[in-house]
């Protein structure tokens, strides 16, 4: 019982501190670890997994849940939590107080201005990295093309849309 | 009445955050976001509902966060509640953020562990595909959005074109791309200061 909760804290633990990026960077290295390493899932479990969290509210990462969960129910769930998010939040907690550090430094502000269109620039990035990442075909496509204008031309509910987005794949498919 | 001398004219500060409605904030992302794309329902509470932050620190705070290992939205989480209400924050944004979504997607793994063998259920996995297409154009549009409201001048475009080209088409590990581009938008950013300050310009 014991065993399996320190094979997941220690995984997690470690991928955490990995991601640069955001999540989507550790996922190849968690498929190889709870699939073929720890056979914890099944390849189609873990897909599963993957668009459960991502279809899910929330931090996609959350997909660390599900795996512990059947690991070793709750605890493993919850301990999965802690290792995937708790080391990365510290790191991020530290790199906010240095921020705030330098609040009134001239060079912040250059560093700001320097930041904002690396930071744009990364929101396409991952918009495109999840467009390879999982088998978009032209529905998707389509579905992708038409939600971008219009989340980024009119004030329409993205929650009404990400519902229209279902059906539409419904329907079509 | 007169603000206090020692308050420095330039800045305003941010509209104070309570911690209960930090949480609640959170939870009405944490609760809105379905399919991913979570900077973006960030953004719109933090900078567009409630009016928290500015564009240019939500930005500074999102690239901070890509620099950090970890989840980018939960480590965007931290450094905004840090920000506003230091570790209190943290914790309230944080709980916001996670608790709710935590517990969905533990019963929804726990109904398809269950569903998986009953045959009829491939419908779930359309309908899911479905809700992640719109959800990658929700990240798409944030940019662009971001991209109207906060890039000015040539440059600064290329240096997102190039961002985005090297990160999400030729996947190039994104520290080696900031290894080469921020020093270079840094350098485009104070030798644009100087051209503008010589030139008696005021930038805000």
């Amino acid at each position: 019982m014991i065993a399996p909760l320190i094979q997941l804290a220690l995984l997690f633990g470690g991928l955490s501190l990995l991601a640069f990026g955001g999540g989507t960077a550790v996922i190849p290295d968690m498929q190889r670890a709870a699939v073929d390493i720890h056979h914890w899932t099944t390849a189609p479990e873990f897909l599963a997994f993957f668009a459960i969290s991502r279809a899910a509210p929330g931090p996609g990462s959350l997909i660390v849940v599900l795996i512990g969960q059947k690991v070793a129910g709750v605890p493993g769930a919850v301990v999965a939590l802690l290792a995937m998010f708790g080391p990365s939040c510290l790191l991020a907690y530290g790199a906010a107080q240095l921020w705030h550090r330098a609040a009134s430094a001239a060079w912040r502000q250059h560093v700001e201005r320097a930041l904002a269109p690396i930071a744009i620039g990364l929101t396409f990035a991952s918009g495109i990295a999840l467009i390879r990442g999982t088998e978009h075909d032209w529905r998707a496509y389509a579905v992708t093309a038409a939600a971008t204008l219009l989340l980024a031309f009119t004030e329409v509910s993205p929650l009404l849309l990400l519902g229209a987005g279902a059906a539409v794949l419904l329907l079509a498919g | 009445m007169a603000p206090p001398a020692s308050l420095p004219a330039t800045s305003t500060p941010p509209p104070r955050a309570s911690l209960p409605a930090l949480f609640r904030g959170f939870l009405a992302i944490g609760l809105s976001s379905f399919g991913g794309g979570l900077a973006a329902w960030i953004r719109r509470e933090v900078v567009e509902r409630r009016g928290w932050l500015d564009d240019r620190q939500f930005l500074t705070g999102y690239a901070l966060s890509q620099l950090v290992p970890g989840a980018t939205n939960v480590n965007l989480a931290v450094l905004i509640g840090a920000q506003l209400r230091g570790v209190p924050g943290v914790l309230a944004a944080l709980a916001g953020l996670m608790l709710v979504p935590t517990a969905l997607i533990l019963v929804v793994g726990a109904l398809y562990l269950r569903a998986q063998a009953a045959p009829g259920w491939a419908w779930i996995g359309t309908a899911l595909t479905g809700m992640g297409a719109v959800a990658i154009g929700l990240n798409l549009a944030t940019g662009v959005r971001l991209a109207r409201r906060s890039l000015r001048g040539a440059m600064p475009a290329l240096v997102m074109l190039a961002t985005a080209i090297g990160v999400g088409v030729l996947r190039i590990p994104l520290f080696e791309v900031l290894v080469v581009i921020f020093p270079l938008s840094l350098g485009l950013s104070l030798w644009q200061g100087a051209r503008q300050g010589s030139r008696q310009g005021s930038h805000q």
